[in-house]
């Protein structure tokens, strides 16, 4: 099967990297074992997303990740049919939501829409995270919630 | 307190401007030239300079320029921190608070690009750290960071999709009758503009600024200096930056802003109004940077000219351009059909509206007002005034 069936997105282009020190990698284990987790306070109890060293509300540097359900509400979308470079030719075009979790409102995760990427996109829709495993690493795209 | 009329910005400048990869010159060069035209504009001598502003990361330092320009004693260089063109303005405001405040005398505020020489930056290739979390779903360029914001918008608000058709259509109009405009002999239709194809939806090919290749200059000394040169002062009445909680949307995330679909200006328009003392009802002339057009729908909403309810009928291409429109936009062309200059050439621009120099002059301004980089903070916004305003 090619990349361009089995991914959204050539990896050859958007890959996972990781950076040290690495802020994001419990997010990116988890997605390994299909599950959704992010960055929670240990000391305020919020949520907090994208990652940091700090809470942004009781400034606690003690921090950890936990898991969440899965789902979630779109927030917003854009559908880019423009590639940035040749080899995303194939790929477009592609859609990319921001979804607010369900378990974490005013907390947005982004990804990409999983099926036809050519449909109306309804804001407040329902969402569940569909996991597409690279060897290396799985991203956590969204489906429609039938 | 308040700096409001304490500086002027004396002299402006700009070499010429080409499409991206055209310029013959190496990019120090083009801003060399920008900084010296300003300098012959304003009647200074380029060795009095004292003072150097730019922002994104300009390659031009401000050694190397004051070295290569002879300058006797250099006191002041800065970078305005942020996210591309939204520091043109607050690059502005660095040089008018040098001056002010007595750390330096005559500065300039300069950008410079050369893209074929440096590759271009629309491709956004640099890796920064965590960004995975949106880089791996396709979200690396600028518009790709945008464009969400804006769907958004436009579900909240109701907003008409036709207000950004006029933003653009208004920038290559008023570049018709602009020698610089790199857009000059190219109208824009509406018909081409429905016709373009999409880049990322809600914006297609024409809701796009363009990449080119370029200098501009500006040169900002005291209010009691200016008199005695050669130009009619532009005074600056007020000039801020900022943005909202956690409003770093530009950077490493997307996802951590309270306020998602903005513009970033809501918070500093209050404060550059107070300022000035103006309110958008005083303003004549408005230079909006435009990297897409649903920003700087979004930026003339929070900068108060009209309520998303009114805008479908306050921003239509003939309440946008000369000579008769109520909001005259981007009388140069802007970035979109003049060149891309990152966003400088409209700080450019309001200072020639003030004078009476531009190729779209608007009748008797006396308020100009410049906002740079919707939907990136720092933000940053200008009034000038003319020496009625004060």
């Amino acid at each position: 099967m090619s990349e361009a069936k089995r991914y959204i997105l050539p990896e050859s282009i958007y890959p996972v990297v990781l950076t040290r020190p690495s802020l994001d990698e419990p997010h990116w284990v988890a997605a390994r074992n299909e599950e959704l987790h992010i960055q929670r306070c240990k000391h305020c109890r919020r949520f907090q997303w994208g990652p940091e060293f700090l809470c942004h509300h009781c400034h606690s540097f003690d921090l950890g990740f936990e898991r969440v359900s899965p789902s979630g509400t779109i927030y917003s979308w854009e559908r880019v049919w423009h590639p940035v470079s040749p080899e995303v030719q194939p790929y477009v075009p592609y859609v990319i939501l921001v979804v607010e979790l369900d378990d974490a409102p005013g907390i947005y995760a982004t990804g990409n829409l999983v099926g036809d990427p050519t449909v109306e996109i309804p804001i407040g829709a329902q969402v569940a995270a569909a996991f597409e495993h690279h060897d290396d690493y799985t991203l956590v795209q969204w489906r429609l919630a039938q | 307190m308040s700096i409001r009329g304490a500086t002027a910005v004396v002299g402006v400048g700009e070499s010429e401007y080409y499409k991206h990869g055209r310029s013959p010159d190496p990019e120090f060069v083009l801003v060399m030239k920008a900084i010296l035209a300003a300098a012959a504009d304003a009647g200074v001598d380029p060795r009095t300079i004292d003072g150097f502003v730019s922002y994104a990361n300009d390659r031009n330092t401000a050694m190397r320029v004051s070295n290569a320009l002879g300058v006797n004693e250099l006191r002041w260089a800065t970078m305005q921190w942020g996210g591309g063109g939204a520091g043109a303005s607050g690059a502005v405001q660095q040089a008018a608070a040098a001056v002010a405040a007595g750390f330096a005398e005559t500065v300039v505020v300069y950008r410079g690009l050369s893209q074929g020489e440096f590759g271009r930056f629309g491709l956004m290739r640099t890796r920064h750290p965590n960004d995975s979390l949106r880089f791996a779903y396709g979200m690396s360029t600028p518009i790709q960071k945008f464009a969400a914001r804006m769907n958004r918008y436009f579900y909240e608000t109701g907003l008409d999709p036709a207000t950004q058709r006029a933003v653009s259509m208004a920038s290559y109009f008023h570049a018709q009758s602009n020698p610089r405009a790199v857009m000059k002999g190219r109208p824009l239709t509406v018909e081409q503009y429905e016709e373009s194809r999409w880049i990322v939806e809600p914006w297609r090919l024409y809701d796009c600024c363009q990449e080119n290749d370029g200098a501009a200059a500006l040169i900002v000394t005291s209010a009691a200096r200016a008199k005695d040169l050669r130009q009619r002062p532009a005074y600056i009445l007020g000039a801020a930056m900022g943005g909202g909680h956690r409003s770093s949307a530009y950077s490493e995330s997307v996802y951590d802003s309270t306020d998602f679909p903005t513009a970033e200006f809501k918070t500093l328009a209050p404060r550059l109004y107070g300022m000035a003392q103006v309110g958008p009802e005083d303003v004549d002339v408005v230079q909006a940077y435009e990297n897409f057009t649903g920003g700087v729908v979004m930026a003339l909403i929070e900068m108060g000219f009209c309520t998303p309810e009114e805008a479908g009928e306050v921003l239509t291409l003939e309440n946008l351009t000369v000579p008769t429109g109520r909001l005259p936009l981007n009388t140069s062309g802007g970035n979109m059909a003049e060149a891309y200059i990152h966003g400088l050439e409209l700080n450019v621009e309001a200072v020639r509206q003030i004078r009476g120099q531009s190729f779209n002059q608007v009748e008797d301004v006396e308020i100009s007002l410049v906002c740079s980089g919707p939907m990136v903070t720092p933000a940053s916004a200008m009034i000038l005034g003319s020496e009625e305003s004060l």
